[in-house]
């Protein structure tokens, strides 16, 4: 199936289009991302809340289905609107996205509409026929997430039984011929140890490795403190990735470029300019980093659609708008840096012009003294709490892999 | 840092000459023919906010 | 005539008699700053500079040659070499395709 489209058939966009400039050597890619595009380039789309592991650090705090999940109509439906936008990929996360009934469905439609499809499982529910089912399918990758290169390390975090699921998984795609995918992990203090061993793992199996960076983010904002890696772990990750080209990092350390030649990749705050997140009710977020008011630019079920919210929400036109003021702007690293990650800041309790809380140069230091002596500094010294809490109750976090499917509520 | 092109007569590079260019500190067509790169690649998982 | 030869290139750049076709399963999305496309065979996302670019790519048919499209979109003699190197990049990313036996 041709994902080619005819000339004719390209998207005008809905506003009268900017003149093109001819670009100087100066008008980078970067330059124009910040900008913003008229469309995603691509997103992440969580499908569901519903999940069978309890993660400690999980940015969506997942757990339990929301009745309110888009339903089936409403899904292609959204897939129709970032075909016509011309949306090359999405990343179907969640939660487990594998608990979606239709979920296979979903993919089919995706494929057969011109939009590509990463999605991100724990990979409990890929077994034999599964395997040879997505291996059967085109333009479809797939990310297992693992946050240990053994079960010791990883199921601290992630549930007992989670780490040889996860490898159970891998075994099955690797026997059904699905060839390249992804193996992901969010880099702790207790797992930055491992990343040789990690890519041992992805090697074994011609995987790619993805290493990411922890937001203190959903139940991320628990633990933060004591699992984002330190100072020196981090210059360890940026020397370890600078060496590796081969890794992806999905552009997540641009944080760390401050520290001497910028890691591969845009090197930006891709938020609300070439990437979002919409959310399984529809809400659409900066990233998925970020599910809180704050960052919440509408819905894709009011009038409009996912368009009306990418190409007119405030908060999206604000995040547009290049930075003016806060101390990063001034610092001499800041072409490096971008002032770090907004979701980072917004969740330890600075405010988005602070440094970011793991600035290579230290500059977050003060401020996050004294919002751990709450003084009296003018910031906040509760930090914002992440959005609604999907855990599942009852439910230790971590808690041991489940292979049932979450009850939900019918109609 | 180069200055941008924003003048209107740059955008259409057939009917582009030599004296609209000769205003200090714009570029013309003559330079961005020596050392522009017009075509760059970005990976697809190069940008921030997917995880 | 500015020859292939001066430009700017790590790859040699496209003959003007060649000709191209957009490759199978690409996807080019206009921008203001020109285009972007993404092959959904080779994962690759490449970013086109410029409109006339994106023009010439658009307008390759399997039938016209390089030369021929850049007279028919009109691009400027003084950017053809860097145009032909842009195009070797194209092709290197497997974005657009040579044809070898055009239809007459």
């Amino acid at each position: 199936m041709s994902m080619t489209r005819p000339p004719e058939a390209v998207t005008v966009p809905l506003r009268p289009p900017v003149a093109a400039q001819p670009p100087t050597a100066t008008r980078s890619l970067v330059e124009e991302f910040a900008e913003g595009l008229d469309a995603p380039i691509c997103l992440t789309w969580e499908l569901t809340y519903a999940c069978n592991l309890s993660c400690v650090h999980c940015l969506s705090s997942s757990g339990r289905r929301d009745p309110r999940e888009l339903s089936t109509e409403e899904c292609f439906a959204v897939i129709d609107e970032l075909e016509r936008l011309q949306v090359f990929y999405v990343n179907i996360g969640g939660g487990e996205p594998m608990l979606r009934p239709d979920f296979f469905q979903i993919l089919e439609y995706a494929a057969a509409h011109h939009v590509g499809v990463k999605f991100s499982t724990n990979g409990t529910f890929i077994d034999a026929a599964a395997a040879r089912r997505l291996a059967a399918m085109d333009y479809l990758d797939i990310q297992i997430s693992i946050d240990g290169a053994d079960p010791d390390v990883n199921d601290a975090v992630r549930g007992e039984g989670s780490f040889a699921a996860a490898r159970a998984a891998m075994d099955h795609l690797r026997d059904a011929g699905f060839g390249p995918f992804k193996i992901s992990l969010v880099v702790t203090r207790h797992n930055v140890g491992q990343l040789d061993g990690f890519k041992a793992i992805a090697d074994e199996y011609g995987a790619q490795l993805r290493v990411t960076r922890l937001r203190p983010s959903g139940r991320g904002a628990d633990t933060w403190h004591e699992l984002h890696p330190t100072q020196a772990q981090q210059r360890e990750l940026y020397h370890w990735l600078m060496g590796r080209p081969d890794v992806l990092t999905g552009d997540s350390f641009f944080h760390l470029s401050a520290l001497g030649d910028p890691l591969p990749g845009l090197n930006l705050c891709g938020a609300g300019r070439v990437v979002c997140l919409i959310d399984p009710v529809g809400d659409v977020y900066a990233c998925p980093f970020v599910i809180h008011d704050e960052f919440l630019a509408g819905n894709i079920r009011d009038t409009g659609g996912f368009t009306r919210v990418w190409r007119e929400s405030e908060l999206f036109a604000s995040l547009r708008e290049p930075d003016s003021e806060g101390a990063c702007v001034s610092c001499g690293s800041y072409d490096a840096c971008q002032g770090g990650c907004m979701a980072s800041k917004f969740f330890v309790g600075l405010e988005l012009t602070d440094p970011d809380p793991e600035c290579v140069l230290g500059h977050a230091e003060p401020l996050l003294a004294a919002i751990a002596a709450d003084t009296a500094t003018g910031r906040r010294a509760d930090p914002p709490r992440p959005g609604a809490d999907h855990s599942r109750p009852g439910v230790p976090v971590p808690s041991p892999v489940t292979l049932r499917p979450t009850r939900r509520s019918r109609g | 840092m180069a200055t941008e092109v924003m003048t209107e007569s740059a955008t259409t590079v057939n009917d582009a000459s030599p004296e609209e260019h000769d205003v200090p500190g714009v570029t013309g067509p003559e330079d961005l023919v020596e050392d522009e790169l017009l075509v760059e690649e970005v990976s697809i998982d190069g940008m921030c906010g997917v995880y | 005539m500015t020859s292939a030869r001066d430009a700017p290139s790590v790859v040699p750049a496209v003959a003007r008699g060649a000709v191209y076709r957009l490759a199978q399963n690409v996807s080019l999305r206009p921008e203001r700053f020109g285009a972007l496309a993404y092959s959904f065979d080779t994962r690759k996302l490449s970013f086109l500079k410029h409109p006339d670019l994106v023009s010439v790519v658009s307008s390759f048919d399997g039938i016209a040659t390089v030369g021929e499209v850049f007279d028919t979109v009109g691009v400027d003699p003084r950017r053809h070499a860097s145009f032909l190197s842009a195009l070797a990049t194209l092709e290197t990313s497997e974005m657009i395709c040579h044809v070898d036996d055009p239809a007459p």
